[in-house]
């Protein structure tokens, strides 16, 4: 309930934050929405005594498409992602996952870039962001860098950045025609963060599969490519017979994280319904 | 002159909105927390982290060192200020009772205890500081299962109680049911968990104290259920303060179900502290601290027997409970699973003989209590879950199992097996107006249509009864109880016809505002704007027992109704002087005195509250104002009953649960306020379901408790439970004038074996007879696949 004492501070740009960030060194955390960062700090599991805020810096959140790219500003809250008729229209399965993320509250001040700096092993963005081979931006002392998906999610709430980096945009590159994606979640009955959740974004041409990716989050220390599933998938036919033994594999050659209460077989087999309930609207978007 | 209306609008009845809630929903309300004072300090306790040790040294040293720190004090700089344990409220034959202590002395039991306070001017310096206090623990076995606390060798809780038991406790004839189930044709054996519950208030619960030197007056602002009983309990048993030198105000409190009855170590606390430290102080629980530290509910395994003719009557029952209390005894801990569940194994059915044991049992968790139906749920869920594995049994449909079982609408008032005396009953028109609603015959189409395409539907029946305004007062002593369980009401009459209505009874969400003052309203025939309601304040009460077991309506309501007959008594005495007649010629009707025949002939309402007052011209001996106070004792306890019906779909794939559709129909007497009741209904289904799906208080081998927040603990939301069909049967209490039973708990005690029974329904082609609760996702899954692995479904 009542953090340790920190400092507040309003960063007016970019550059400010990284410059506050590079002064306060490793007493400064990086504020957006506050929905990870405000609970640790409450239980004093964080004690940041700089807290630098991200969220209201001009031109960190916006949603515009840009060069094939759907370009999303790090501080844009997740009930503008969910109701954005552009998300909606090129990329559903990231408006589908952000407006299941925890509750109203949650998702008018939760932010993409929060959510992928967090790096939460049962958050739901890092699993779309990995099926949608998004393209990471970061600011820091040594300049602008991008991080593919694929190379962010490094271990338990760690990420690439460096931690005098800023998160300022997520670029999603616009899928060719004859794709479809869609993100399918089981919430745990208490916390609602998914227990298993599953991005699976699927490239349809003549009936069968030219390109599949699929992640899964929930189930590991971190979100994970399910790259079994979706080698099975590689030159199939998408219909329902080869979607379900792709989906079969969902957990193939993945290292469970500890649950309480829940028995490894019960996850393992939550992992293949939604893979497969995933893949089966992907393909279906796809027009497959 | 106030005008008064002619016909008067009955409000006894009128689904009227909430009073109360204005202040509610614009944020006006004055929870304890939003009491301040001019140089208020804050409290933080350290609790211990581990279930069971042995305390061997605090040092508070860098704790007082911290800025903007008071004090710190431990459990023996308490105990040397003369603070005493907090006492149980309820004795039994060869109870071991315990020392507990607000602040643990040389012993913690249980994770979350607390070990010390700090003081502080901010709460954040309190809570730095708390951090910095270094306790020393011998870390000690613990043993959170209740029964693994009675196998020989346990960790052992308190030294006067070996082998962790606090109690045994029997009721019924033992050998006549013993013989009953020799004799029946079809014995049905069940072992059931009823698994450990945490109440969760939405507001967590907090207190506040402050001592004037000038009057020596300490006052409380507390989150209580009944303020009287905190003075009481606090002022002459614990701190030694005078009642007249001590006043305790339970504000507006947001929610209690039960939780928040019990006296508390921090409420001691801050009381002691503030007189020694010469400041206000304040407490506020965090959420982390209502899971540890709130009283919590349930926690039995019961073995049962009942057993049937040849013929689907119930011959007999046997049962044996082992109850968890955790580490201490609060107030009402011993009566909840004795005198509250024994003696309502009789349920709506008509047994011949039953016998129940229970053995209550220490464990190194948080101690464990009265919530929101107290032992009734457990009773009716016990005999719902069981009537429906007999059913199976027997190949019997199980409203027809239950149909051939209820006690006949005839056999009123009806003594039961285990002692009570029910009032007033009519079982089985709740059960087909229940069927009727939820197209019974009907749905057993669709599930069999359902199932042939691999959906698993599924249906509950539960048909419970509850009991409310445990009295009286004579026979609960003889018990053991250390109260009397009446309650007050003072009807205030002003000057002007306006009315102040000072009760015993407290809301902490049940609406008294609103439903009291319907019923002065009515009976005055006066603008219920007329009416105020005080409730909650030592202060201006002149005494009370509070609110819980359902009782406010039944007893609180009764006491406010018998101050206003003597009200219009006195009014019609003085009326019939100003208007030269006899009184007995005088009527009281829509708001007029006047003389019966001449209705010209009369005074309105506040003409005599005027008089009364003026006192210009009163009878002989008559004494002026217009005030009354009753203290009203039930003789029995009221009955409410009914029917719950749930329907559910089990996702095979998943093991989740969703329900489709809930039934309810009710009947709790006479109905105030409907809108009222259906809300309590509704909060009560909800909680209940969720004990059959969600809700789960659970600790590892040594005593950590696991879901200790809400990201673990399972409560319920909106989005998982369908709109509540609901309907009632009307069948009024004669033990009380307004007829009414009771209604805050009857929805909690239906639905938690309504919604199991339905999901074992939809997993019976599966050959699952029974699974104990709550029917987790996972729980249902593996059930699924252990019987695949058998080779059915
Ligand atoms: C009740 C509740 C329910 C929830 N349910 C879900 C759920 O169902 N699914 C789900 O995925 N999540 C859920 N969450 C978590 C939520 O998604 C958080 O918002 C998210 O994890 C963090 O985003 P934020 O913007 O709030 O970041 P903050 O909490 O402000 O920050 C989190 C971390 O990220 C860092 N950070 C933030 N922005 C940047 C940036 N631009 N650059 C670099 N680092 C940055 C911070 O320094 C901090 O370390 C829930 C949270 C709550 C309170």
């Amino acid at each position: 309930m009542y953090p340790a004492p920190f400092e507040y501070h309003r960063a007016a740009s970019a550059q400010d934050a990284v410059a506050l960030l590079g002064k306060y060194g490793d007493e400064a955390k990086l504020l957006a929405g506050g929905q990870s960062l405000l609970p640790l700090m409450k239980l004093r599991f964080a004690q940041p005594r700089h807290l630098i805020d991200v969220r209201r810096i001009q031109g960190l959140s916006g949603i515009r498409e840009e060069k094939g790219m759907l370009v999303v500003g790090a501080a844009t809250p997740y009930a503008t992602l969910a109701a954005s008729a552009l998300v909606q229209a090129k990329l559903p399965m990231l408006s589908e996952a952000a407006a299941q993320i925890g509750d109203p509250q949650v998702r008018n001040m939760g932010t993409l870039g929060g959510s992928l700096a967090h790096a939460d092993p049962a958050g739901d963005l890092p699993a779309v962001a990995l099926a949608l081979a998004a393209e990471i931006a970061a600011l820091g002392p040594r300049g602008a860098r991008t991080v593919h998906a694929d190379d962010f999610f490094v271990e338990l709430m760690t990420t690439a950045l460096a931690p005098d980096e800023l998160l300022t945009e997520v670029r999603f590159p616009l899928p060719p025609a004859g794709s479809g994606g869609a993100y399918e979640k089981y919430p745990n009955p208490a916390s609602r963060y998914a227990l298993v959740g599953v991005a699976a974004q699927l490239t349809v041409a003549g009936g069968k599969v030219t390109a599949a990716r699929v992640a899964t989050t929930g189930l590991a220390t971190k979100p994970l490519r399910a790259l079994a599933v979706e080698a099975a998938l590689q030159g199939k036919a998408a219909d329902a017979a080869s979607l379900a033994a792709a989906a079969e594999k969902a957990t193939d050659g993945l290292k469970l994280r500890a649950a309480a209460q829940m028995p490894d077989a019960y996850r393992r087999s939550l992992a293949v319904t939604f893979t497969a309930r995933a893949l089966t609207r992907a393909a279906k978007r796809a027009g497959g | 002159m106030a005008t008064q209306p002619g016909n008067v609008e009955r409000l006894f009845g009128k689904a009227m909105k909430r009073r109360e809630d204005p202040r509610f929903i614009t944020g006006r309300a004055t929870f304890t927390d939003d009491i301040k004072l001019p140089g208020m300090t804050y409290a933080v306790f350290v609790r211990s982290p581990l279930a069971s040790a042995r305390i061997r040294g605090i040092d508070v040293a860098k704790a007082r060192a911290v800025p903007g720190v008071r004090a710190v004090f431990t459990g023996k700089d308490m105990a040397d200020g003369g603070v005493k344990g907090i006492p149980a409220g309820w004795l039994l034959p060869d109870i071991k009772l315990t020392d507990h202590r607000p602040l643990a002395v040389d012993r913690v039991r249980h994770v979350g205890d607390a070990v010390a306070v700090v003081v502080a001017e901010t709460p954040y310096a309190a809570r730095d500081a708390a951090d910095l206090v270094e306790v020393d623990y011998e870390e000690l076995p613990a043993v959170a299962d209740a029964v693994k606390a009675l196998a020989p060798g346990a960790p052992q809780v308190h030294e006067n109680a070996p082998g962790n038991r606090c109690f045994h406790w029997e009721i019924g004839d033992k050998a006549k049911a013993e013989a009953a189930l020799k004799g029946a044709a079809k014995v049905v054996k069940v072992s059931l968990v009823n698994q450990r519950l945490i109440a969760n208030a939405i507001e967590p619960r907090a207190c506040a104290a402050s001592y004037s030197p000038a009057t020596d007056e300490l006052t409380l602002w507390v989150t209580s259920q009944n303020p009287h009983v905190h003075r009481l309990i606090m002022g002459a048993f614990v701190l030694g303060i005078p009642e007249h030198k001590f006043r305790v105000i339970a504000p507006d409190v947001g929610g209690g179900f039960g939780s928040k009855i019990f006296i508390y170590p921090e409420e001691v606390a801050v009381s002691w502290l503030t007189r020694k430290l010469g400041a206000p102080v304040k407490w506020t629980a965090e959420r982390r601290e209502s899971f540890l530290t709130d009283s919590h509910g349930r926690d039995h395994h019961s073995q049962v027997e009942m057993g049937f003719d040849a013929h689907g009557k119930v011959a007999g029952l046997r049962v044996k409970t082992v109850a968890n209390l955790g580490a201490y005894l609060t107030l009402f801990a011993p009566a909840v699973p004795t005198y509250l569940y024994g003696t309502l194994l009789n349920g709506v059915y008509d047994f011949p003989s039953i016998f129940c044991e229970v053995d209550g049992v220490f464990t190194h968790t948080t101690p464990v209590d009265a919530y929101r139906g107290a032992g009734r749920p457990e009773a009716c869920y016990l005999l719902e879950r069981t009537m429906d594995i007999a059913a199976r049994t027997l190949q019997l449909d199980p409203a027809e199992l239950r149909r051939r079982n209820y006690i006949g609408k005839d056999r009123f008032p009806f003594q039961t097996q285990v002692a009570l005396v029910y009032d007033s009953g009519n079982y089985a028109p709740t059960l087909e107006r229940a069927l009727k609603m939820v197209g019974y015959e009907h749905f057993r189409t669709s599930q069999a249509e359902a199932r042939a395409k691999g959906r698993y539907l599924g249906l509950g029946i539960s048909t419970y009864i509850e009991a409310c305004g445990i009295a009286p007062s004579q026979v609960v002593g003889s018990l053991g109880a250390q109260a009397g369980l009446y309650e007050s009401g003072t009807v205030r009459v002003h000057p002007t016809g306006k009315v102040t209505v000072l009760t015993g009874s407290h809301s902490h969400g049940q609406g008294h505002e609103t439903t009291f003052a319907q019923l002065v309203a009515d009976e005055l025939s006066i603008p219920i704007d007329d009416v105020e309601i005080v409730h909650g304040d030592t202060g201006r009460i002149p005494f009370g027992m509070g609110t819980y077991g359902s009782r406010s309506g039944a007893v609180g309501g009764t006491a406010i109704h018998m101050s206003l007959e003597k009200l219009k008594a006195k009014g019609r005495r003085l009326a019939a002087h100003l208007l030269e007649a006899a009184p007995e010629d005088v009527e009281f009707k829509n708001g007029r005195f006047s003389v019966k025949g001449a209705p010209d002939r009369g005074k309105a309402w506040a003409e005599v509250t005027l008089a009364a007052y003026l006192a210009h011209s009163m009878p002989a001996g008559m004494e002026p104002g217009l005030e009354e106070t009753s203290f009203y004792d039930p003789s029995n306890f009221t009955f409410p009953f009914g029917t719950h019906i749930a329907v559910v779909e089990v996702d095979i794939a998943t093991g989740r649960t969703e329900l489709l559709r809930y039934v309810a129909v009710d009947d709790v007497g006479n109905v105030i306020n409907p809108t009222i009741v259906d809300g309590q209904l509704h909060g009560g289904i909800a909680q209940g379901a969720a004990q059959a799906l969600w809700e789960w208080a659970t600790y590892d081998d040594n005593g950590q408790l696991l879901t200790g927040s809400l990201m673990d603990y399972g409560l319920p939301r909106a989005d998982q439970l369908p709109k509540f069909e609901t309907d009632r049967t009307v069948t009024p209490s004669p033990v009380n004038p307004l007829g009414v039973k009771g209604a805050g708990e009857a929805g909690t005690i239906a639905s938690t074996p309504a919604v199991a029974n339905a999901v074992l329904d939809a997993l019976s082609p599966f050959g699952i007879t029974h699974l104990d609760i709550p029917l987790t996702p996972a729980k249902v899954w593996q059930a699924v696949q252990d019987a695949r692995g058998k080779g059915k479904g």
